[in-house]
Order: C-alpha cells, then sequence, then structure tokens
C-alpha cells in the first residue's frame, strides 16, 4: 500500500508516470549541479586556505612592527601619525555567476592625494618601526581583498551545496520512490479489476449457456410428448 | 562605490587607517555587534573584525554568512592568531561535504 491513498484510475497512473519522468530528469540535473557546485567549492576552499595563511602572516608581521612602533611613540603621537591618510581606497563590488550562486568581485583602486608615497606623516616625528608597519599592511592589503572575496565566495557556495543536496537527497530517497510505488499500486489494482471483469464474463457466459441450454432441453420434451 | 570597514581594538586596527580603511576602534563585543550592523546597513562590502571580537559575536558571524554583501572576514588582532579563521573555514567545508575532507 502506498503511504499516500490514490485513485486507482487510469487518469492518475498517466498524471504520476508524467510526474516521476520530471522527478527522474531533475534529480538528474540536481545531481550535476551538486557535483559542479562541489568541484567549484574545493576549488575556492582551497585557495581561501592558502591566502589565510598568508594573511595571517602578514598581519601578524605587520602588528608586531606596530607594537614596537607603539612602544617607542606616544600613543597620541602615533594616532596623530596615522589620522590623515593619504590615499583612499575605493572598492568596486560586481558579482560573478557560479552555478547560478551569486558571488562577489572585488576591485579595489587608491587613490593618492600627491606623491607616490604610502606613508602620511612627516619622518621626523615618528619612529621608523611605523614605517614597516604601514609597510607590511599594505603589502597583505592585495592579499586581504582576496581573501575577502575568496572566503565569502567559499560560504556562499556552501550553502548552496547543502541546499541542493537536501534537494537531491529528498528526490532521490524520498518523492521518486514513493512515486513508483503509487504508481505499481494503481497498476496492481487495474490488473486486478481487469481479473475480476474477466471472472465476471465467464460467470455470465457460463449462466446464459445454461439457461440456452435448459430452454433447449424444454423445447424437445415438448416435441417428445407430441409425438 | 563601496567601502571597506576595520572593526577591532584600538591597537589591532590603528594600523589599517594609514591605507585609507574605515577604522571603528571598538572596546567590547557589543559596541562591535553595534558597529558591524551599522556598517553593513551603508555601503560597506567588506568589514574586517578581529578574532578575538569574532570569538564572542559566533550568531553575528553566522548572519552575515547568508549575505551576498557584507563580507565579515575575520583577521588576527594584536595578541595573534586564534586559529578561529581556520576553523571557520573546516567548518564550511563540513558544512557542504559532511567531512573535513581537507584535513
Amino acid at each position: 500500500m502506498p503511504s499516500v491513498t490514490v485513485n486507482a484510475t487510469r487518469m492518475e497512473l498517466t498524471r504520476l508516470k508524467n510526474r516521476l519522468k520530471t522527478a527522474v530528469r531533475g534529480h538528474k540535473l540536481l545531481k550535476d549541479k551538486r557535483d559542479e557546485l562541489m568541484k567549484q567549492f574545493l576549488e575556492s576552499v582551497r585557495e581561501n586556505r592558502t591566502l589565510r595563511r598568508r594573511v595571517e602572516e602578514g598581519l601578524m608581521r605587520a602588528h608586531g612592527s606596530f607594537t614596537v612602533a607603539s612602544a617607542l611613540m606616544s600613543p597620541e603621537g602615533l594616532e596623530q601619525a596615522l589620522l590623515y591618510p593619504k590615499q583612499r581606497v575605493e572598492l568596486d563590488m560586481t558579482t560573478r555567476n557560479i552555478m547560478s550562486v551569486p558571488v562577489p568581485m572585488y576591485t579595489f583602486r587608491t587613490k593618492e592625494c600627491k606623491g607616490k608615497e604610502l606613508y602620511p606623516y612627516g619622518f621626523a616625528m615618528t619612529s621608523c618601526e611605523i614605517d614597516g608597519a604601514v609597510e607590511a599592511l599594505s603589502s597583505v592589503f592585495q592579499d586581504m581583498l582576496k581573501l575577502a572575496q575568496v572566503e565569502k565566495t567559499s560560504q556562499l557556495l556552501a550553502q548552496e551545496i547543502e541546499k541542493t543536496r537536501r534537494r537531491v537527497n529528498a528526490l532521490e530517497y524520498v518523492m521518486i520512490p514513493r512515486m513508483q510505488e503509487s504508481i505499481k499500486y494503481i497498476r496492481m489494482k487495474l490488473e486486478e479489476n481487469e481479473r475480476n471483469n474477466i471472472v465476471r464474463l465467464m460467470k455470465v457466459k457460463d449462466m446464459l449457456l445454461a439457461e440456452a441450454l435448459e430452454e433447449k432441453r424444454r423445447q424437445d420434451q415438448k416435441i417428445v410428448q407430441h409425438l | 562605490m563601496y567601502k571597506i570597514a576595520v572593526v577591532g581594538d584600538r591597537d589591532s586596527v590603528l594600523g589599517f587607517q594609514a591605507l585609507g580603511l574605515s577604522v571603528f576602534p571598538v572596546e567590547t563585543a557589543e559596541e562591535a555587534r553595534r558597529v558591524i550592523h551599522a556598517t553593513a546597513k551603508e555601503a560597506y562590502a567588506i568589514i574586517y573584525l578581529t578574532e578575538q571580537l569574532g570569538t564572542q559575536l559566533k550568531d553575528l558571524l553566522a548572519q552575515y554568512e547568508k549575505e551576498l554583501a557584507p563580507a565579515v572576514i575575520l583577521i588576527p588582532g594584536k595578541e595573534g592568531s586564534l586559529g578561529i579563521g581556520m576553523e571557520k573555514i573546516t567548518e564550511t567545508v563540513e558544512r557542504a561535504v559532511g567531512a573535513d575532507i581537507l584535513a
């Protein structure tokens, strides 16, 4: 017995067969999507790992120089030195489509106010450690941006994979077997009806035959009596 | 045009000011939460958050993980890397694949 009660009719059978065909097709497509997503995801995760390692190392170096600088300079002086940046960063975000998952792409432009120099302060009042810190930061910044992009991408992909996997499993283990069961049930029910019908017809035929025989016999008897 | 925010304790984030990023020095996790919510509403596409604060704001990270923008990215603060950023990647892999296959 199927878990859902279905009408055992020919129309229902056709409908279910069509639905099953669609479900099987959808299952195949979703499975392909999942596989491709997984491929893309693993690529981006691998990149994510190497980038993160690099960024963390770079930042630790920058923090190290920074700590020394803050030990050599007064907190006010340090803040004053960095307060007014010489460059401005402008970020552009476009989206890329990976298997219908929109993921961000960042491009950035730095706007220098004057000169090519990165340091927003004069060298007279500051310790040289701070130069190293700022330089380390600016060299790691490109990777930080890429890290943001890759990490966001892998997060979004992971979500989509989870969703797709759930759909694939629902189709594979619930929807499709349930429909197959229903189709089987209807088929058996229809065959049973068919057999019922044949038996009934045979019975009727027997009865008719018996009646005809009886009639014939009676007629024969009448004739015999006449003679 | 989008902007980039850096949220964390003063000593960890001050340096980013020289690069021209928007720096938000905060003291407590609650303050960071407020700042992140506020910046997320504006045109900030990337928010860098120190790991030290990130440990106390797990729910916030999970919330923004679903969005396209902003990307909240953990960076090590001045105390050093806590390995949470790496852990997060492993978590993502486990979520997608069901097991950490890259370990």
